[in-house]
């Protein structure tokens, strides 16, 4: 192994373990929200709206995080809304993968129609702007979880199929795809034993960096109001709230933000590593 | 004895494009290697394609039959024609960087043919794959059939797709300019490893190359192509020794020679160029006159 190769595996190691972290210290959180988060999230007390970060002036004993305009806990907030964020994150990003994944495998494999049909589909779909589009899907769903989901779903999948797509089409011309085809194999058996393993490393890079992207879409909807009910701790309504009293109250907004910040960047970086160690020349 | 291989009037053309195959005919009798020659984009993988049915999107073959152990395959289904392929013929391909994926293992990139075309078990298939890896002068079989290919030099991997290729005892091997992506002390061992296989198994070989010095090493008879059309055939001795056809002797002519290393390359001369021309179009010509 050259000295390249080890100085990238490296790097591979530090993306790989960093975000690591801090993505399984979000999922533990979120797993254990009712237990570990210090108050309930949604109990309001006028008496202590507003309070500092436990370490500046003015802080009450136990709210570390400090307190939003309604004296709800901060801290409370962005454990429950990790739950809500990792949800959003894992089902629709997996429901976009497989979907724009399968269409982006097929078309690139088999080209001829089902390629023509495909690629005009994604090429009016992007048309469309994504964030209105998700607004105008959520309007028509109705709010609430399920429909964030969906509407996630329904509009991203066009990122994997374009990419699984030109990837797939490079696979096509390769000879050991002739080679399987002329070994009788069949075009399925084909796609999946010879193509497949071989776009797996982008597909898993791009799920991750799709997890990242429903958490900002998901944090991007309830910053407007669309997502579940505005009582529900979501990271999007607790930036939008903190964004009215930055001014003398910045802990409402810069920590969820943060945490925002931190997971999508997590997500991205963690990709990035995955892709690296599945690909075999690094392995 | 029936020919292991026989293509009769082959035409192929781009859809609705350019004719890329004029009216193809060779044989190949069991055990007989036959070079095809001719420049980049003659035609000659394309024929190597076409019987092994494995055609470019968007290429198809217009008119012609191909007779693979006497039996016509364009009159057989898709999936049958595959079968019947995948049992008769193998592919020894161009690059053999490209040629085995680098995301599987070496041992069942040799063995899924054997498996899952002809029913083997795998214990079996295992051990034929390390039998042809030895028979191709493979040290460590084992190790490289649990290696992944990007573990092995280029020779090396030419040397396991020369193996995978044997391994099912095809009749007829298409050997797709094997030795072009190889540099010169490791082509000559290929080569000889391929003839050796070859005379061993009783294969027939389509031996695709634009390489006159491996056409008069490996092979028993040529066909030499320009334009997609055969414009000479016969056994490699003669027509070394007395090439018939302009064209053939230029291309003797321009092949760079060892044992006088400073001559100039001499290209092609015009007019022997104009005069296939010439050729070609006359075999359009013929072609619509038959097709009314």
């Amino acid at each position: 192994m050259s000295a390249d190769t080890r100085a990238q595996r490296r790097r591979a190691g530090v993306r790989l373990w960093l975000p690591g972290l801090w993505l399984g210290l979000l999922c533990l959180a979120a797993l254990a929200a009712p237990w570990i988060a210090p108050h309930d999230p949604l109990a309001q007390d006028l008496m202590l709206e507003r309070l500092p970060p436990a370490w500046v002036g003015g802080a009450e004993p136990g709210y570390w995080l400090g307190t939003d305009s309604l004296g709800r806990d901060v801290l409370s907030r962005i454990v429950w809304g990790a739950r809500i964020a990792l949800v959003v994150a894992l089902i629709a990003a997996s429901a976009a993968c497989l979907l724009g994944s399968a269409l982006g495998l097929v078309a690139g494999y088999f080209g001829g129609w089902p390629d023509r049909v495909v690629s005009r589909l994604v090429d009016v779909w992007m048309a469309f702007p994504p964030v209105l589009f998700a607004i105008l899907l959520v309007a028509v769903l109705g709010a609430g979880l399920h429909s964030v989901i969906l509407a996630i779903a329904i509009i991203d999948w066009t990122r994997f199929a374009r990419v699984i797509r030109a990837e797939a089409m490079v696979q096509a011309r390769m000879d050991y795809v002739h080679s399987a085809r002329i070994g009788g194999a069949g075009r399925i058996g084909t796609l999946l034993t010879e193509v497949l393993p071989n776009v797996l490393p982008s597909v898993i890079a791009l799920l991750a960096l799709e997890m990242g992207v429903a958490v900002i879409v998901e944090a991007i909807l309830s910053f407007v109001n669309l997502s579940i009910s505005t009582d529900d701790p979501t990271w999007g309504s607790m930036i939008a709230e903190g964004r009215a009293s930055i001014h003398f109250a910045w802990w409402v907004l810069v920590f969820p933000l943060v945490a925002l910040f931190l997971t999508v960047l997590s997500f991205s970086q963690f990709g990035e590593g995955l892709k690296d160690r599945f690909d075999p020349v690094l392995r | 004895m029936t020919a292991c291989l026989e293509i009769l009037g082959l035409d192929a053309a781009i859809r609705r494009g350019p004719r890329l195959l004029r009216n193809v005919s060779l044989s190949v009798a069991p055990g007989e290697v036959r070079a095809l020659v001719g420049e980049s984009g003659a035609g000659k993988s394309m024929i190597g394609k076409a019987v092994l049915g494995v055609l470019p999107r968007g290429i198809e073959v217009t008119s012609g039959d191909i007779l693979l152990e006497g039996q016509n395959l364009g009159a057989l289904s898709p999936g049958l024609r595959r079968r019947t392929v995948g049992a008769a013929a193998a592919l020894i391909p161009q690059d053999p960087l490209t040629a085995l994926n680098p995301s599987r293992r070496i041992g069942p990139q040799i063995t899924d043919k054997l498996v899952h075309l002809l029913g083997w078990i795998r214990a079996r298939a295992d051990a034929r794959a390390r039998e042809l890896l030895d028979e191709v002068r493979i040290r460590a079989p084992e190790r490289v059939m649990a290696s992944y290919p990007h573990e092995l030099s280029g020779g090396m991997r030419q040397r396991v797709l020369i193996a995978a290729a044997f391994a099912s005892e095809p009749r007829l091997i298409v050997a797709d300019e094997p030795t072009t992506a190889l540099d010169v002390t490791v082509q000559k061992q290929i080569l000889r490893l391929i003839a050796e296989l070859q005379a061993r198994h009783n294969t027939a070989v389509l031996f695709v190359t634009h390489d006159l010095g491996v056409v008069a090493k490996v092979s028993q008879s040529v066909s030499v192509l320009f334009a997609g059309k055969v414009v000479e055939a016969g056994p490699t001795e003669a027509l070394f020794r007395a090439p018939a056809h302009p064209y053939t002797r230029a291309l003797m002519a321009a092949t760079p020679r060892y044992t006088d290393p400073f001559a100039s390359l001499q290209p092609v001369p015009e007019a022997v160029l104009a005069g296939l021309r010439a050729e070609v179009a006359a075999e359009d010509a013929a072609r619509e006159a038959r097709n009314g």
